[in-house]
């Protein structure tokens, strides 16, 4: 089959599976679009950003665990589209992402539309690629492919100068079922003396504690560890982005950790004796000050990148390899292990955990006639009984989501936890519906965020993808204005949102449905119309307490049997004291 | 403490930026950095000095590896191995003094004198960096017009060798 370059990419994703292609045209992607035109099966879904473009193809790899791609012009199209590779590249996810370059001829010439975009994205991607010859453009999508999906996954950029995609230069074409890259083998296969050691150091345990990241769900292992958690009856604290691997309701799952996480989590992690970590990488938003980081602990690391292992953390047992492999592997020796778990030392353990539960770390003020932050998370995992696909952008709201929202799945539970990168909501939340137009998507977000990528929108009206914003309105930068509270004595520099738009209006002007809420009283149903409307974009713009605060917390410099507690919070633990429940 | 590291990456376009880019991007430090083609047209070999504690320079290696260009790479550092660097100095030679005594100081240190003027000498030496600093050292500040150095090269001793 001879075909032209541009028809080579469209037939290579058809032949790849790539049903969904998120983009933007330009100048530089014209012969591609062309090619678009002229076939049915791939669905472009065309955004209003390019931003948004990377992150619905970033929340469509999220939720489904196939690579999300793009299509983007040269120049501004590619630039635009650097944030939403980033993000994607801090949280290792697969996403095939098409630049459209100047003509070869013309690169270097400061040409219309020209920038350097392997050099531009080259710290925020897996690997990049420059297309220079036709004959290698099926090899380098495949390349790109395999590279994105396998290993740690991650954004790959493809740069295609417009000549190779030129529609009158028809080469033969044959898809490249296999492709091998002599320096890139990602070894999935734990060694299998290090598990053996593991496996006996997890047994010999006291105070054991499994952690475990979004490597877990990056590389489908969730029921592996599930397995293997209720096999060893340990507890289990889990990451921001590991939220769902290990059911949020199993008694065993302590929490999430680290700066936000529950007050037993980080209690736990500090005494723990033997900590196991699994597909995490001990991001300093868990670890805090490294030195003061689980000082009683002997550390076992399973990761699939070597250079995950050791870098801020030691390792006293390092695995590479994939958590899905290793966990497997571990689990046939522990069952067929002749060495018993210490029961005794670890209900003892389990006893100080759930004193320590007794905290009830997420505990707070349910004021009078305003509306909680909190509050609108438990309405939400109420009605949509804790089954729906939830994005997040960044800030408090996703705080609030990730400590009160109970995901028993995985890939529901989709935000930028490492970029932190707000304005990834609602195209993540497009980019999930699209993937599943069944199921109930919801971005929570809050005034800052949503006006980051609110552009979106218009790309739900046209697709028809009715997805649900929960705005948490509180007219400020919530999180930048808590730390102004706490470390710059409540000189509160920039953060509040003046001449915030008529969220309702600007809804309906887009097509969709606004809902104003401003007392508690309405929030209920607000909240089940909203998911009443399945066919219909709901604009939830809820007005919440202004000041209210993500707690518990460790602050820089802190270890975690240091966290603050909210006033209400620390009546708790008074008490607790008096009557001699935590000591 | 100082290592040497010896690697072997694709010979593409790219591959340079994406390891210089690399050490500037997560703050490592670099000294000498040497790049060519190999007997194989589809590699280059490439050594790099650098300096850090043992826990940098894990991850400068595992960073390294998990670069795609990147097809192997080794720490000499704890090895037997040889290191040499080329250098080409220049320096004023006038009068008949002063020429001999460039001329002497350079037969000691087993340099070359590569090109000649009336009033300059171009010489080419080759060893350790020690050395070479020791012969700049020897043909005083003022009489220096120019100094080119290649940075270090590295190949392991013996029957050990870095290749695919």
């Amino acid at each position: 089959m001879e075909l032209s370059g541009s028809e080579i990419i469209i037939q290579f994703l058809k032949d790849e599976g790539v049903e969904h292609l998120f983009g933007y045209p330009g100048g530089a992607v014209l012969h591609i679009y062309d090619a678009l035109h002229k076939q049915n099966d791939i669905k472009h879904i065309l955004v209003r950003h390019e931003q948004g473009a990377a992150h619905a193809a970033d929340g469509y790899a999220r939720a489904t665990g196939k690579p999300g791609v793009c299509l983007v012009t040269s120049g501004p199209g590619a630039t635009n589209a650097i944030t939403g590779i980033a993000t994607a590249f801090m949280d290792s996810v697969p996403l095939v992402v098409i630049t459209g370059q100047v003509p070869s001829h013309a690169i270097g010439s400061d040409a219309f539309q020209e920038v350097d975009a392997v050099g531009i994205s080259r710290p925020c991607v897996k690997h990049n690629f420059l297309v220079k010859d036709l004959n290698k453009l099926a090899e380098t999508l495949k390349k790109a492919f395999y590279i994105a999906t396998t290993g740690r996954p991650g954004p790959v950029v493809i740069d295609i100068p417009k000549d190779i995609t030129a529609p009158h230069i028809k080469i033969p074409y044959e898809y490249p079922k296999q492709v091998k890259i002599r320096s890139y083998n990602p070894n999935l296969k734990g060694h299998p003396r290090q598990i053996k050691r593991a496996v006996e150091l997890l047994l010999s345990a006291k105070r054991p504690m499994i952690y475990s990241g979004g490597g877990v769900i990056m590389d489908g292992a969730s029921q592996e560890l599930r397995d293997f958690v209720h096999h060893l009856g340990y507890p289990i604290t889990q990451t921001l982005m590991g939220l769902g691997a290990f059911p949020g309701t199993d008694p065993q799952f302590i929490g999430l950790l680290g700066m936000h996480g529950t007050y037993e989590s980080n209690m736990a992690m500090h005494d723990c004796d033997v900590l196991i970590a699994i597909g995490a990488r001990f991001d300093d938003r868990i670890t805090g000050v490294p030195s003061k980081f689980c000082p009683y602990a002997q550390i076992i690391h399973i990761d699939i990148d070597p250079a995950s292992i050791s870098k801020t953390i030691t390792a006293d047992i390092p695995i590479v390899g994939g958590a899905k492999q290793v966990l497997t592997e571990m689990l046939k020796i522990l069952v067929n292990s002749d060495q018993p778990i210490d029961k005794s030392a670890t209900e003892d353990w389990w006893n100080k955990i759930k004193s320590w539960q007794k905290q009830n770390s997420f505990a707070y003020d349910k004021k009078e006639g305003v509306i909680q932050p909190q509050t609108v998370i438990e309405e939400l995992y109420q009605v949509t009984g804790g089954e729906a696909y939830i994005t997040s952008d960044v800030g408090q709201h996703q705080m609030f989501a990730a400590q009160f929202y109970h995901f028993d799945e995985p890939r529901r539970w989709i935000n930028s936890g490492g970029l932190g990168t707000m304005g990834f909501g609602l195209p993540a939340a497009m980019g999930v519906k699209i993937a599943f137009p069944d199921k109930d998507v919801a971005c929570v977000t809050g005034e800052g965020s949503i006006q980051m990528c609110m552009q979106e929108l218009s790309t739900c009206l046209q697709y028809d993808v009715p997805v649900k914003i929960i705005n948490l309105n509180n007219r400020y930068l919530g999180m930048v204005r808590q730390w102004q509270e706490f470390f710059y004595e409540k000189r509160y520099s920039h953060v509040y949102m003046d001449a915030l738009p008529d969220f309702v209006k600007l809804s309906e002007a887009y097509g969709h449905v606004g809902i104003k809420v401003e007392d508690p009283n309405d929030l209920h149903d607000a909240m089940k119309e909203a998911f009443e409307l399945k066919d219909r974009t709901v604009f939830l713009d809820i007005i919440t307490d202004q000041e209210a605060n993500v707690y518990p917390m460790i602050s820089a410099g802190k270890a975690h049997n240091e966290m603050e507690l909210s006033p209400l919070q620390q009546k708790i633990q008074a008490s607790l004291k008096t009557s001699g429940e935590i000591a | 403490m100082r290592h040497i590291v010896s690697l072997l990456v694709e010979n593409e376009a790219g591959a340079l930026s994406r390891i210089s880019g690399l050490f500037s991007a997560r703050g490592y430090n670099i000294e000498s950095l040497t790049v060519a083609t190999t007997e194989d047209p589809t590699l280059s070999r490439m050594t790099i000095i650098t300096t850090g504690s043992d826990r940098i320079i894990e991850q400068i290696t595992k960073q390294l590896n998990k670069l795609v260009d990147v097809v192997k790479l080794q720490d000499f550092t704890e090895g037997n191995f040889i290191e040499r660097e080329m250098m080409f100095v220049k320096v004023r030679a006038v009068g008949d003094d002063q020429r001999a005594e460039i001329k002497r100081l350079s037969d000691i240190f087993r340099a070359r004198i590569i090109d000649v003027t009336d009033t300059t000498f171009c010489i080419e030496l080759t060893g350790s960096g020690d050395k070479l600093e020791a012969y700049i050292r020897a043909m005083h500040e003022k009489n220096v017009i120019e100094v080119v150095r290649s940075g270090s090269m590295g190949i392991l001793r013996g029957e050990r060798a870095l290749t695919i």
